[in-house]
């Protein structure tokens, strides 16, 4: 089907960010019914190429066609008359609109007496094509995510979009989702449409994409035909041969001697507000073991970090560390006996933007560096200047405000403060979400040290891969309970699965 | 580090200054172009103001004596402010500590002034205190937001001190004036100079360089900017956000209560019902435009401890009633407002 003119094409795109370069593509093109993927770690150049095509961002230079025709797009708005739509990775559905409503208000020249009947019509027939069950008078709120995907794609499709961008579309889906997003895509390909695939995960690019376009630095590295793509060619050039996957390492000796650095015993919590409420979890954690914790976000993967932090206190059941009652210690009293926390996003969980990152690297000390009714600032100097030399980090300056900071360097700032005390429990949540696959595998590292140096590590991903490299055991949680546990043995997708989505049990799994 | 901190001080109180002038300036333009259009004579008023304020030492020193109710409210509107909490009750619980003192006062007339005063000084920081705790809690809490709390606290307060002295303390000596008896003279804050500038004028500048070493020397300092700048990072580094939101609350209505503990027993010397002419919503004002800054907070109080002297100059000089100042405030606080949300918007 990969006939006619391509659909878009960019030439000589220049993006500049300051005195960033953002973006330096030579040629990059979509023709009908193809998939394009645009390979790449974060930083690399993906979602500005992407941007610029869909109008949101202006190329300072370069020259966009389509269907041969020079196109001048300076809007979003651009970008969709000449039939370009993306999909966001946060969705820009109105949740308390159904279905029919959140596509019908996409269309450009919707009459003020819409003609249901015919927008209907069409909905359907791509509905079904797309395999979406759901009602079209179903309010959006009540559809699943991958569901409020497909409403997205299908509200784009409508609104006549011959290229469609789809930016990490597999990152807020679970694994039985993905398949469902691919068969969609399969049948828009089979339709002629030309589709943009913005991911990093290769195993998705080398299922789906006819093309593989790999960024790296603003600029496109190569660009393979999927039939002489290999995983090894995409990783070397990706990463420029400096990146090597690690071997996974052999799971240490279970310490027998030792009791349990974490023990819930029947813990549940009260839900509410927006929280899932747990449900009867009996975990134990030995120190010197890293237990991953799988299931689709929203499952109360947030709320077990909480417990165990001691932001959220046990409603029935005991929370014990390292043999006490922990129930009713306060979060400063959990740190002090040796929790570390590293959470998703630095920015807004764990650091404090108006305040300089040496009062950054103080708070959550507690009583560590007190002189009187101060803070001794020269220990505490000291001892974090030491924890940036033994994680390798560049050290920043200490009083610059943490807002000037990068995303990295404040997650590194925040990696410092957490390891300078060798923690004894590591809760991370989803510790990795954002980071490029180099700071990836720093932060995977740096959980392993703590593991082999006998630290009891919890981490908290929606990224199974990332789960079986790094994890001596995984739990699923669904809906606030733990629906499974696994060994190394069973580190299987189709094994996992199931049990994310609540579809398996127990008897399946096995 | 101390320098740092010093330094920076300075230039948000240079900043503080610089936008005050500005602020007054345009302000001022405004309030003469309505006086002109009332048939009076601004010039002649502002220069009266600054010939009375700058020209007599009594002048002088009723500006002091007004700028102590200011920078004690404000200082009780900054140091919430720095937990990201908005106070406007000054003026309610600057009526509280008034009442808590006067019930002491009249309670334990027959102490010395050695042991009374102390006493009075602790009840008055407690009364405000007590006032804005009710605030605090029901913001720990997560029950209600601490503007509106404290805005309407701020209409129950003068209510609570109407009934005393219309009821139970009534002086028996005015029936006709509603007012509580006259406090003892042990029970009198020292007066200096034979002016009306008292003790009170010390205790603002402790609460002022208290609240300076509480936020740059202090962790505590520290935890409640980390609150201020993200409360939710301070709660998950285990920082007792519920514990310092009641704290600093009952510290705040302190502060206020001791306005009014200055106002009934250096001033009026017995509790009375127009205890203040709103000196709890200027000290907000004040604080605003001093962006929390110590020295801004100075700055700023004795700019409107001159403004309300154009109110006094006003109502002696041109027959206009005290009030007409608070049309010069309303501006100023128009123009504030005005400033912020063009800034935020350009942002």
């Amino acid at each position: 089907m990969t006939h006619g003119p391509p659909l878009i094409e960019a030439d000589g795109i220049v993006k500049r960010f300051g005195s960033l370069l953002a973006n330096d593509v030579a040629h990059f093109d979509v023709r009908p019914g193809e998939v394009v993927s645009l390979l790449g770690e974060n930083g690399a150049g993906k979602s500005t190429l992407a941007k610029i095509l869909y109008g949101y961002y202006a190329a300072d230079a370069g020259e966009i066609r389509v269907r041969g025709e020079r196109v001048d797009i300076s809007s979003p708005r651009d970008a969709r008359a000449l039939g370009i739509g993306m999909v966001f990775q946060t969705f820009t559905l109105i949740p308390a609109l159904s279905v029919f409503e959140n596509v019908a208000l996409f269309q450009s020249d919707l009459p003020a007496v819409m003609r249901r009947g015919e927008i209907l019509a069409r909905m359907r027939h791509y509905a079904d094509r797309f395999h979406l069950a759901a009602d079209p008078w179903q309010p959006v709120r009540q559809l699943a995510v991958g569901e409020q995907q497909k409403v997205e794609i299908l509200k784009q499709v409508l609104a006549g979009a011959r290229v469609l961008i789809l930016d990490e579309p597999t990152k807020v889906l679970a694994p039985q989702e993905c398949e469902g997003l691919f068969r969609t895509i399969a049948e828009l390909r089979a339709e002629g449409f030309g589709i943009v695939l913005i991911t990093h995960k290769l195993r998705e690019v080398l299922s789906s994409a006819d093309r593989i376009a790999v960024m790296r630095q603003a600029r496109i590295a190569g660009t393979f035909d999927r039939r002489e793509a290999t995983q090894e060619n995409l990783l070397r050039l990706m990463f420029g041969g400096a990146l090597v996957a690690p071997a996974r390492r052999t799971s240490p000796p279970i310490h027998d001697g030792h009791g349990y650095a974490l023990e819930l015993r029947e813990v549940s919590t009260l839900g509410g507000s927006g929280a899932m409420q747990l449900r009867d979890l009996s975990i134990a954690f030995r120190p010197g073991e890293i237990v991953g914790v799988a299931g689709v976000s929203g499952n109360g993967q947030r709320e077990l970090g909480e417990l165990i932090l001691g932001l959220r206190r046990p409603h029935a059941g005991t929370k014990l560390l390292w043999g006490e009652d922990a129930s009713r210690w306060s979060v400063a009293t959990v740190r002090e006996k040796g929790v570390a926390s590293i959470p998703d996003d630095p920015l807004a969980l764990a650091c404090v933007p108006g305040l300089t990152v040496r009062e950054n690297l103080a708070l959550g000390t507690g009583v560590r560096y007190r002189a009187g009714l101060g803070v001794d600032w020269q220990a505490l100097d000291g001892d974090m200047q030491r924890s940036f030399a033994r994680l390798k980090f560049p050290r920043p300056n200490f009083e610059a405000r943490a807002a000037t900071l990068s995303g990295g360097n404040l997650q590194r700032v925040v990696l410092a403060r957490e390891f300078a005390h060798a923690p004894k429990l590591i809760v991370a949540l989803y510790p990795t979400r954002g980071l490029d696959a180099r700071s990836t595998m720093t932060v995977r590292a740096l959980l392993e040290d703590a593991r082999d140096g006998d630290a009891a590590v919890l981490i908290v991903s929606e990224d199974l891969d990332e789960l079986f490299a790094v994890s001596d055991r995984l739990l699923v949680l669904y809906r606030g309970a733990i629906a499974g546990e696994f060994g190394p043995r069973d580190f299987r997708a189709e094994a996992v699965g199931p049990l994310m989505v609540g579809t398996g049990d127990r008897a399946d799994a096995a | 580090m101390p320098r740092s901190a010093a330094t920076l001080c300075l230039e948000s109180a240079l900043g503080a200054a610089s936008r005050a002038a500005l602020v007054t300036l345009v302000a001022l333009g405004a309030f003469a172009a309505l006086l002109t259009a009332a048939g009076k004579d601004p010039l002649k008023a502002y220069v009266d103001t600054i010939a009375y304020v700058f020209g007599n030492p009594y002048g002088f020193s009723e500006l002091l004596v007004r700028m102590i109710p200011l920078l004690l409210t404000a200082v009780a509107v900054a140091l919430p402010s720095r937990i990201g909490l908005i106070n406007v009750g000054g003026e309610g619980q600057l009526y509280m500590g008034a009442w808590l003192t006067t019930a002491g006062a009249l309670s334990l007339s027959d102490q010395p002034a050695y042991v009374l005063l102390p006493v009075l000084t602790l009840l008055g920081f407690v009364g405000g205190g007590l006032w804005a705790l009710i605030a605090g809690v029901l913001r720990a809490l997560r029950l209600v937001n601490e503007t509106i709390s404290t805005l309407l606290l701020n209409y129950v307060a003068p209510m609570i001190v109407g009934f005393f002295i219309f009821g139970p303390w009534r002086s028996p000596e005015s029936a006709s004036y509603p007012q509580s008896p006259a406090f003892v003279d042990a029970a009198r804050l020292p007066s200096f100079f034979h002016t009306r500038v008292n003790a009170g004028l010390f205790y603002a500048f402790v609460c002022l360089l208290l609240y300076w070493l509480l936020m740059t020397r202090t962790r505590w300092g520290l935890e409640m900017r980390a609150i201020g700048g993200n409360p939710e990072a301070a709660r998950q580094l285990g920082v007792p956000v519920f514990r310092i939101i009641l704290i600093v609350m009952f510290l705040a209505g302190g502060v206020a209560g001791l306005a009014g503990m200055v106002e009934v027993t250096a001033i009026q010397g017995r509790l009375v019902s127009e205890l203040s002419p709103g000196y709890g919503f200027i000290g907000f004002l004040v604080a605003w435009l001093a962006g929390t800054s110590a020295v801004g907070i100075v700055v700023m109080a004795f700019l409107f401890a001159v403004i309300s002297s154009v109110g006094d100059i006003l109502q002696i000089t041109q027959g206009l009633p005290f009030a007409v100042v608070n049309i010069l405030m309303a501006v100023i606080l128009f123009i504030v407002l005005a400033r912020r949300s063009v800034g935020s918007a350009a942002r």
